[in-house]
């Protein structure tokens, strides 16, 4: 039943890819294509009071210049502006709603052109002035306006008396910076125009139906009008989960113009969208002299912006590792005159975890503990939030699979005890853990009379590779070799998926994928019975198995008749099925994924490199699917928490409240140079409780403590303890 | 971008007729920078002359023993031509240092020496900068100054020149040959950048209707006692916070000549004769590795942001003097500093 499901299969889209033929949504052609280019404001806030698209206009192949005054209408109303991921309080964004300015940055006209060169060139001609107003970017001198939003869990106990009373206490503020997502990709829409009003929108997204559903309302179209695909997207890591501005505008300039057009934000445009929010974070810690914990107070102050409420669970984390009686978690936000923040891989757990996790490694230093033995004494068996126990939690086994595997025994815990020639050696190590979540999705099957599948659902495929696990999981569950599955997604119009984001997809899709299987094996299964004298006559459709092409009992009684010859005496060419799968509910238990990241940096003290020479990430991710791309995964999580430790930062000028290094030279990734050795370990976690199959998912998961890891392990190569992230060698030298 | 006019000179002397023609003309070669500025619309040509095909791309030997460097050489086949590996690989080093594959396949010689600041407001249209707009001010000064100049400043600019390649040429005392309406001239490529004073929109000597033609390498080309170190933020494809160029000449412990520049600190590769003197007749030791950094920092001062720059650069300087008096040149490959 499982020659893939668990195997590393080669990514089923991976020619493709390679070799040009997969497109993305910048890529589809139609006839009379016009280009769209985005002017954006240069100012933090304030009003447009003139706009003079005049010489624009002049310009020889321009079509037409859409702003704020000259447009089709767009609905008023908030709710037609919600998409499914915006937050739940505030008031979406509205490109080309009307003269107010939001943040720098903000679109404010669109030039459509017979060419991109002649729209990005009439841009620079459209003349704009401003009536500015008095703004704010800046987090760190707006702190004191921070306002509490819902916490993450209801507090336990009294967390500030037993920090008060604690016989070890420690307290500090870590630093995060705004991060940009920068996928390869860049956003792109085509929108197709029918020729009777209908749109064909091809656009760089993680969840089709969401941006149907929204364009459909911001344009009062019926769901009919509009449908969007997105075959293959470049990355998005989160930022793909709204509809961003290019598919509005798109749209926008399709239906004023009646005419198809496209429209490609350029990398440094990309840094109008969302973000990952600048956060700092309080974390204070009391301990008993034994190491178990009594006391634990983590707030988080990020910035949002002043239209809408992103917020998302920097603080809860220590409910589910570490076991105290007294807990006390806070979010607050800031409301600056930016645009709004979004998810990016592990939303609030990248960072959140990262200072916890810091703040663990400070608490072992003056406890006198290893690190690893600290977090075994505050481990919690139950998520204390809702004291639940686990559908699986194999924690402890990362720790100690993983600090095998790193040699953790033979760590010198003093700082600065250990060297390589002229570097000095850092050993640290940080928890992981994410969500895993499941979400309710529907799949459609068409078995056809030659052994060939097709398995269709609307879900994205945001290079994370559910057309892979589809296929594998689809091929298990019909008995057909993996070359026989052809996969469709990723098509507003195929059967319904959420947002492809917070790790849900694999174990979504992949039980999505069994239930539409299980509807045609019964469905076979009641023609092979029904067969003039069938060797199958009496089946019990439960008991029904499909392998290698052929359809039998489990029992193992009886002989078995190949679905092709089934289907033959059926008379029937085609076996369509589509199943909506839903996850039972199930309270009495928590669900989530675990980690456990050793890191090794080499410094050189005297010019302040840091290099991060390994990183191990032992991962409890419950079965998983597809161990190559499952390994990829993760290993793009360590790389991105590399980025996270030492690179990456959004630059922005106060004074402006512009970013000055809104392009990828300047704003700092890690490049091979940056990345050693990285070993993955998959513990095994085998878990019947979640779902059947007992998947997890691993998008988010492998990032989490990987920039913990690292910091504490620059503090164990240099004494130095740097909270204020990214660890440039300025703050080493200071 | 602007629309611009594109011609393509047939040889030196029509470069230079198309350049005096069009004040708002500029050359083009490589256009790895050029092109970048013009699609941020920090440069506007009016016309951009194409002299991508003219043939100055030789790399012969000169009467006295150096070797002269058509300007159209790109960086790739110049770090990788044995003669500059065997000779003068110091000036290896520091192109290898530089950008990545790609970059340093189209770059030409003559473009490196011309590229221009990375200054964020330099390129950013919407911020004032004086180099880009004389007299609109110079956001740097009290902004976003990290990577700043720390010597040769002026109150009107602190911005540094991004180039490898050129503090290698500084320390190696290259010369610039350049063709001109009236003839030729050749000066010292430590006078072919200049500080910004009150005139920071000129990078260079250069004059209007100039063009260079080759760059000159003194016969010395210290491929013995060398290296070139360049500190940055991460190990590759970053401009440098500060980088040092190291030859010398050693008999036992004992220096004879010494070179020394530095690279991402002034508005042009920073070298001092007086430094290289102090070192002269000294012992290689990281004392008086010390002393020549002091004496070549002399002056260096600080922004907001840029502070570490001081101390980190004589820390450099002393590592990359040491690493070239044990003749372990830092490697461009290795994901390490030696």
């Amino acid at each position: 039943m499982n020659a893939y499901v668990g195997t590393s299969t080669s990514r089923v889209d991976g020619r493709a890819k390679v070799t040009g033929a997969a497109k993305y949504a910048g890529e589809f052609a139609a006839d009379g294509l016009l280009h769209g280019f985005v002017v954006e404001a240069t100012i933090a806030r304030g009003r447009i009071a003139r706009l003079d698209t005049s010489e624009a206009l002049k310009v020889k192949g321009v079509v037409d210049v859409l702003t704020h005054a000259r447009r089709p209408p767009l609905a008023d109303k908030d709710e037609a502006w919600k998409d499914e991921v915006a937050p739940e309080k505030g008031s979406p964004f509205r490109p080309l709603y009307d003269d107010r300015i939001k943040f720098n940055g903000q679109p404010i006209a669109l030039v459509v052109a017979e060419d991109w060169e002649t729209a990005k060139f009439a841009a620079t001609r459209v003349r704009v002035e401003y009536e500015q107003e008095a703004f704010a970017t800046d987090l760190e001198s707006e702190r004191d306006k921070a306002e509490k939003v819902d916490q993450p869990h209801k507090p336990r106990g009294d967390a500030a008396a037993a920090l008060t009373r604690a016989a070890v206490r420690h307290e500090a503020d870590y630093v995060l910076p705004s991060e940009h997502h920068n996928p390869m990709e860049l956003f792109a829409t085509t929108a197709v125009w029918d020729g009777s009003g209908g749109l064909t929108v091809y656009d760089k997204t993680q969840g089709v139906q969401n941006v149907q559903k929204f364009l459909c309302s911001v344009f009062g179209k019926k769901p009919d009008d509009i449908r969007v695909i997105s075959p293959y997207v470049g990355g998005a890591f989160g930022s793909g989960l709204r509809p961003q501005h290019q598919v509005v505008l798109a749209t926008l300039a399709a239906l004023a113009l009646k005419r198809s057009v496209r429209v490609v934000l350029t990398r440094q445009q990309m840094y109008g969208l969302g973000y990952r929010p600048m956060t700092i974070e309080r974390v204070a810690l009391g301990a008993k002299p034994d190491g178990t914990l009594d006391a634990i107070k983590h707030e988080a102050i990020a910035v949002t912006s002043r239209y809408e409420d992103f917020s998302r669970n920097d603080t809860g984390w220590a409910e589910q590792l570490y076991k105290s009686p007294n807990s006390n978690f806070s979010h607050k936000l800031v409301d600056l005159d930016v645009s709004t923040p979004c998810d990016m891989r592990a939303p609030g757990a990248a960072t959140g975890v990262c200072a916890l996790e810091c703040a663990m490694d400070e608490l072992a230093v003056a406890l006198k503990l290893d690190p690893v033995e600290l977090r075994l004494r505050c481990y919690s068996d139950r998520d204390q939030s809702e004291d639940l126990p686990y559908t699986s939690k194999q924690l402890r086994e990362c720790y100690a699979r993983g600090a095998e595997a790193f040699g953790w025994s033979r760590r010198n815990p003093a700082p600065r005890s250990m060297r390589d020639g002229k570097e000095l050696v850092g050993w640290g190590m940080a928890t992981g853990v994410w969500e895993a979540l499941q979400m309710p999705v529907a799949v459609r099957i068409v078995l056809t009379a030659n052994g060939h599948a097709e398995v269709s659902c609307a879900a994205s495929d945001i290079g994370t590779g559910t057309y892979t696990i589809v296929a594998q999981v689809a091929a298990d569950a019909l008995g057909l070799p993996i070359e026989n599955i052809s996969v469709r997604l990723a098509d507003s119009t195929l059967p319904q998926a959420p947002v492809e984001g917070g790790s849900w997809m694999a174990a979504s899709s992949a039980h999505a994928v069994l239930g539409a299987a299980e509807e045609i094996r019964r469905e076979l299964a009641r023609l092979a019975k029904a067969m003039s004298g069938s060797p199958l006559a009496d089946l019990d459709a439960a008991n029904a198995t499909l392998t290698d092409g052929m359809i039998a009992s489990s029992e193992g009684r009886g002989a078995a008749v190949s679905i092709a010859d089934v289907m033959r005496h059926s008379k029937l060419e085609r076996i369509e099925k589509e199943k909506l799968n839903q996850f039972a509910e199930d309270k009495s238990h928590a669900r989530n994924t675990h980690s456990a990241v050793f890191a090794e940096v080499k410094i050189d003290e005297e010019l302040g490199i840091i290099r991060v020479t390994r990183i191990v990430n032992a991962v409890a991710a419950g079965r998983i699917l597809n161990t190559k791309t499952g390994r990829s995964q993760i290993m793009g999580g360590v790389v991105w928490g590399i980025g996270m430790a030492l690179h990456e930062e959004t630059v922005m000028d106060h004074r402006f409240g512009r970013i000055m290094n809104a392009n990828i030279a300047e704003y700092h990734i890690p490049v091979n140079a940056d990345v050693h050795d990285i070993d993955v370990i998959f513990v095994d976690e085998p878990d019947d409780r979640i779902n059947r199959l007992g998947i997890k998912g691993l998008g988010e998961i492998g990032i989490v403590g990987v920039p913990a890891a690292i910091a504490n392990a620059v503090y164990h190569a240099t004494g130095k303890r740097i909270r204020r992230f990214p660890i440039t060698l300025d703050k080493l030298l200071e | 971008m602007n629309n611009f006019q594109y011609s393509r000179a047939s040889d030196v002397a029509d470069a230079i007729r198309l350049l005096a023609a069009d004040p708002g003309a500029k050359l083009i070669a490589g256009g790895t920078n050029l092109i970048d500025l013009m699609k941020e619309n920090v440069e506007r040509p009016s016309r951009l002359i194409d002299i991508s095909r003219l043939p100055l791309r030789d790399i012969e030997e000169t009467a006295d023993g150096g070797l002269r460097i058509g300007a159209l050489v790109p960086n790739s086949d110049l770090a990788y031509h044995p003669l500059i590996e065997q000779r003068y690989p110091l000036l290896a080093s520091a192109i290898l240092a530089g950008a990545s594959a790609q970059l340093r396949n189209m770059a030409s010689v003559g473009g490196n020496l011309m590229q221009r600041t990375r200054c964020p407001y330099f390129y950013d249209t919407t911020t004032p900068c004086n180099k880009r707009s004389p007299g609109a001010g110079c956001s740097a000064m009290d902004g976003l100054n990290r990577n700043h100049a720390i010597l040769g400043t002026s109150t009107s600019c602190i911005a540094t020149n991004p180039s490898d390649m050129s503090v290698a040429l500084a320390a190696l005392g290259a010369l610039v040959h350049i063709a001109r309406p009236s003839g030729q001239r050749t000066i010292a490529l430590t006078d072919f950048h200049r500080l910004p004073e009150d005139k920071p929109h000129l990078d260079t000597n250069l004059g209007s209707g100039e063009i260079i033609t080759a760059i000159e390498l003194p016969p010395h080309g210290f491929a013995r006692n060398y290296s070139y170190l360049k500190i940055r933020d991460r190990l590759s494809y970053a401009f440098a916070l500060v980088s040092v160029a190291a030859a010398l000449e050693l008999e036992g412990n004992a220096i004879g000549e010494a070179r020394l520049a530095l690279g991402g600190v002034a508005h042009k590769p920073w070298r001092s004769l007086e430094a290289e003197a102090a070192l002269r007749g000294q012992a290689a030791t990281p004392d008086h590795f010390g002393r020549a950094a002091d004496l070549l920092l002399q002056g260096a001062t600080a922004r907001s942001h840029n502070g570490f720059k001081i101390d980190l650069a004589r820390r450099a300087i002393v590592r990359t003097l040491m690493q070239a008096a044990s003749a372990t040149p830092q490697s461009q490959a290795h994901k390490k500093i030696a």
